[in-house]
């Protein structure tokens, strides 16, 4: 019997390496359970989940609505689109008006850095974090460390590159920490204008050439350029950002060994990685898809064990 | 804890051998029966009745594992969650008679999350449960086994362990009853 070291999932920062092979081997079971005829279990069927997205999503929001409606939860959603908070209502208050109705766990995503953990030490219910502004995305980075795992055995020992927009990207940043965990080497690649300042004190190598990280790595994670984030031009055009730094069939035809190719979606096709390649069958950003589903159920389910019966 | 053996080496045998040809008795060439183990220590009495009841028939008896912890009736009554075994059915169970297969049958709340995840993944024909012990009182619901090894009588503050030879190093099934003094 086992139960994870955490609360609350707000960060990858927060989880002991224990705490990520626990839910992975959940998730190995959550996997053969949405693969079957009936793809639901009855685990979570007194528990009331709320989904607050603060900032647009689709996938992840999809994936976590479709993992708790499979362990049975009752789902309610909601987004600020077209709530109070843009009546001016503070988070807090927010949820505190959504936890009235007896809900169990918050699934959020917010647009400020922080939003998760703020939100956990304050109100009366288990908080995932669903992404929070550039800090932290969890659930993808296990997802995306899942899919290594499931390809290629094991994380342990792996290299790793994260090419892109490391500047404002939350999954590169949960990334490193989940990798790092695991046992992975992780190296960041990308313009200069889109590599934080001190990121190799998180023990990260950092290359600008596009090519000579490939050669180094066992595994490519192409982000996407998040021009909704970038406050001012970061490099001259997105023509001169997809010559340097996309992955096209070319050049992973030069290479001297076959890379397995990720991108946590959505996919601008043509800028940080071509057709060809995205449709692969190196690439495994569908498996990432499915993964998502039974990691989120894994995380749901294992937070869940810990809310108090009355 | 005071230890007694039960059922020796010899006897476990002769009972696994019992419970083969009380499952052809019935069976027959097991066409249309599939025989379901549960995780994670029903599997264990399933290997052993699998390959003895190959060497009998001389042919293939399909079988699989079924994980019941997502349908237990104690989530958040426990202290911890517990972590799934795996789950393997790679056959169709739609209109099969199927075997579900346990080590010790005590309250029948473990039977219960079987039939409940037996369901997921179609509609049988009929279910039987074979048990290697029942602990016959204390049943918590109307759960009875189809074939026994052995059934014992014991009181709730024993324990009943199923040992193999694989894993424990002797087939045997031990009672463990608490000292007088606690």
């Amino acid at each position: 019997m086992d139960s994870l070291s955490v609360e609350h999932l707000t960060g990858i920062k927060d989880l002991t390496k224990k705490d990520i092979e626990i839910i992975f081997k959940t998730a190995d079971a959550f996997k053969e359970v949405i693969n079957r005829p009936i793809k639901k279990v009855p685990s979570l069927r007194d528990i009331t989940i709320a989904n607050l997205f603060f900032e647009n999503s689709t996938r992840t929001r999809l994936s976590f609505e479709l993992a708790e409606k499979r362990l049975s939860a009752d789902v309610v959603n909601f987004s600020a689109a077209s709530s109070s908070v843009k009546k001016g209502e503070t988070l807090i208050d927010t949820v505190n008006n959504i936890l009235s109705m007896k809900v169990d766990m918050v699934v959020m995503r917010h647009p400020n850095p922080g939003a998760a953990k703020f939100l956990s030490e304050r109100v009366d219910a288990k908080v995932i974090n669903a992404g929070d502004g550039t800090h932290e995305h969890p659930t993808q980075a296990l997802l995306d460390s899942y899919s290594i795992r499931e390809r290629l055995g094991s994380v342990d020992g792996k290299k790793v590159v994260i090419v892109g927009d490391i500047l404002h990207s939350r999954v590169a940043l949960s990334n490193i920490y989940c990798l790092q965990k695991l046992g992975a080497e992780v190296m960041v690649c990308g313009p200069t204008t889109l590599i934080p300042k001190y990121i190799d004190a998180l023990g990260v190598k950092v290359e600008h050439d596009l090519r000579k990280a490939l050669e180094w790595c066992d595994v490519a994670n192409m982000l996407r350029i998040q021009l909704e984030r970038q406050d001012m031009k970061y490099f001259p055009s997105l023509r001169e950002y997809s010559m340097q730094y996309g992955l096209t069939k070319d050049i992973l035809d030069e290479l001297s060994k076959e890379l397995v190719v990720m991108h946590p979606g959505p996919i601008n096709r043509g800028v940080e990685i071509t057709s060809e390649v995205a449709d692969s069958d190196q690439a495994i950003i569908l498996d990432q898809v499915e993964n998502g589903v039974a990691v989120r159920m894994a995380v749901v389910y294992l937070l869940a064990a810990g809310i108090k019966r009355e | 804890m005071e230890r007694q053996v039960i059922l020796n080496s010899q006897h476990f045998g002769l009972t696994l051998n019992r419970l083969c040809y009380q499952l052809i008795e019935t069976h027959n060439d097991f066409s249309d029966t599939v025989l379901i183990g549960l995780q994670p220590r029903g599997v264990n009495v399933l290997t052993r009745l699998k390959s003895k009841l190959e060497s009998i028939l001389e042919s293939e008896v399909v079988c699989g594992n079924l994980d019941i912890t997502f349908y237990r009736d104690d989530f958040r009554r426990r202290e911890a969650p517990l972590i799934p075994s795996a789950t393997n059915i790679d056959f169709v169970i739609e209109n099969k008679n199927v075997v579900l297969i346990d080590d010790v049958l005590y309250t029948g709340r473990t039977i219960r999350s079987g039939l409940d995840a037996l369901l997921a993944y179609g509609r049988p024909a009929n279910v039987e449960l074979l048990t290697m012990i029942d602990r016959r009182f204390k049943r918590n619901l109307p759960i009875q086994a189809n074939y026994v090894g052995k059934t014992v009588d014991t009181l709730v503050s024993e324990r009943v362990s199923v040992e193999w030879e694989e894993l424990e190093g002797e087939d045997k099934v031990v009672l463990f009853t608490p000292d007088a003094n606690g």
